[in-house]
């Protein structure tokens, strides 16, 4: 289990076509447990995954890991850590029970070994029934299980997991969270997802990416807090019209309109609402109201700065 | 078994053997293209150039394994996202790379196999000309994988991974004179041959089973320019092919 730290010191990513993946990113948290790193496509998300699991170089920056440098000592630090790349599949000529098996051996591991400890990584996942069925004749939920089981049957004790639920149907992406939560208890996780309530579900620790900027890292409590406000009240439609209050409105990109505001005000503006007969719902902030909330100011502060 | 043994092990069970075990039916892939070019050329040539016929068969199964190493690992890197995940293991590039070329090999030794025991069988040489096709068969080998490897690490999509396969297999071993006597080709033409190293290949290997007479010079100049070709497709490939993207 570790009990360091993953640093990134001023990452910067860009591409040879000119696009800035990641500027300059900054943060640290301990390698324990899971760290969901979220935001919306092509936030930067994989760039640093990838990054961080030695197969890119970055521009410039530092990244470590338990104190080992991902450009310096990549070689020492690929003993430790397993990646399930986004959009990563399953060899279609080749069973779960090989898929992993050849996994393990090019970990080091021998054939016979690999094997045993492949069937023990099925039957953690919950797929007996399919380990010796041919992947191209699987479900998207068991492929991915499979890619998921790879990584659990190692003895890598960093795992990037690049959206592993991305495309799943939801009872699918349910069952691959508790494989998750599982995974956190023994070893670090570093998982990417655009799915806020899959953060929420599974995360210890999680970070906010913006077009290639971290904006906001902590547990979910450390970001509610950093908020002003702590109610939300989300309203269909945006043409509503509110009586004033202490906080923010603002339109989400769903086309709701959303009111972030003290609890004083939640309820004055609840009970004025139901006396409208407008539909509504207010709920303390979660993940989805305060990712929304710091994506919605980053942007905004982004087209208030000069050109 | 040593780590680096379980690794070239792992590309070899990935990209040949489980394939071969699960689907048989793609073994018959591999004897298909070189047999069906030499029955061609035998009833063509009303038997004449069944030598020729049989040793090209062998350069070209040894040429298209090189190439089938390009889509193969661009299908793992680009459609699985395999690359990705091995580059994040213990692996070095030269193993995985290794265990993959290996797997070329299994994967085409039926062909290999059957043009062998026919080349025994039908075609005479020394223990000296053995060793030269032998020789030949081995560079040959080494400069398609060379750049299969190269071309894998640029290539970002697999049709275009299987495009330039099926492009260098009819550039260099359909086209060129491997089934046969490179006196076939009428002579402005025959220059171009000489653009290929298959050309050489087949020289060489035409002289050494008595089906070509070439003089020292010029046997010579064909190892070199073998030799050379090699050299270069492999340095190329060392300086500019990717294992961790940029």
């Amino acid at each position: 289990m570790g009990s360091g730290e993953l640093v990134c010191d001023g990452i910067v990513k860009r591409f040879s076509n000119g696009k800035v993946a990641l500027s300059s990113v900054s943060f640290a948290t301990p390698t324990s447990g899971i760290f969901t790193l979220i935001g919306r496509n092509g936030a930067g998300k994989t760039t640093l995954t990838r990054i961080l699991a030695t197969l890119l170089e970055p521009n410039s920056g530092r990244a470590s890991i338990n104190g080992l440098d991902v450009m310096s000592d990549a070689n020492e630090l690929r003993h430790r850590i397993a990646v399930v790349p986004q959009e990563g599949r399953t060899v279609s000529w080749m069973t779960p029970r090989q898929t992993i098996s050849s996994y393990l051996m090019w970990r080091g591991v021998g054939y016979s070994e690999s094997m045993k400890l492949a069937d023990v990584a099925i039957r953690r996942v919950g797929i007996d029934a399919y380990g010796m069925k041919m992947n191209s004749t699987l479900s998207g939920g068991i492929k991915r299980k499979v890619l998921v089981a790879m990584a659990l049957a190692s003895d890598a004790d960093i795992i990037f997991l690049d959206e592993p639920t991305t495309g799943l149907d939801p009872i699918s992406r349910k069952q691959l969270w508790n494989v998750l939560t599982d995974l956190g208890k023994e070893r670090f996780v570093f998982l990417t997802t655009h799915y806020l309530e899959e953060a929420e579900a599974v995360s210890d620790r999680i970070g906010i990416l913006n077009d290639g900027r971290l904006l906001s890292i902590g547990t979910t409590q450390e970001l509610r807090s950093r908020l002003k406000y702590r109610y939300a009240l989300r309203i269909p439609g945006t043409g509503v019209d509110l009586p004033p209050f202490e906080g923010e409105k603002f339109t989400r990109r769903d086309g709701e309109t959303q009111v972030m505001t003290t609890e004083e005000d939640a309820a004055k503006l609840s009970r004025e609402l139901v006396n409208r007969k407008v539909a509504f719902s207010m709920n303390p902030v979660d993940l989805d109201d305060i990712f929304y909330y710091i994506v919605t100011e980053d942007e905004r502060s982004k087209e208030a700065r000069p050109l | 078994m040593s780590k680096a043994t379980n690794q070239l092990l792992a590309s070899i069970l990935v990209n040949s053997v489980y394939e071969m075990r699960n689907y048989p039916v793609v073994l018959l892939n591999t004897v298909l293209s070189p047999f069906s070019f030499l029955l061609i050329i035998t009833l063509a040539s009303r038997g004449a150039l069944f030598g020729e016929a049989i040793e090209g068969g062998l350069v070209m199964t040894m040429f298209s394994a090189g190439t089938s190493l390009q889509a193969d690992l661009s299908h793992l890197k680009n459609d699985f996202k395999l690359q990705d995940v091995v580059v994040a293991t213990p692996t070095s590039a030269f193993v995985y790379v290794s265990g993959m070329t290996l797997s070329e090999l299994i994967y085409a030794s039926p062909a290999l196999v059957l043009l062998s025991a026919l080349f025994v069988v039908y075609v005479h040489t020394t223990l000296l000309g053995l060793a030269a096709i032998v020789g030949v068969m081995m560079l040959m080998f080494l400069s398609s994988v060379s750049l299969g490897f190269l071309l894998a690490t640029i290539s970002s999509d697999i049709v275009q991974s299987y495009a330039f396969s099926r492009l260098f297999t009819t550039l260099f071993s359909t086209i060129p004179p491997v089934y046969y006597p490179i006196t076939y080709i009428p002579l402005p033409f025959r220059y171009l041959a000489y653009l290929s190293p298959t050309t050489y290949a087949s020289e060489i290997a035409q002289n050494a089973a008595g089906l070509l007479s070439q003089s020292e010079l010029d046997l010579a100049l064909a190892w070199l320019i073998l030799a050379a070709t090699t050299a270069v497709f492999f340095v190329i490939t060392v300086k500019k092919s990717r294992w961790r993207d940029r």
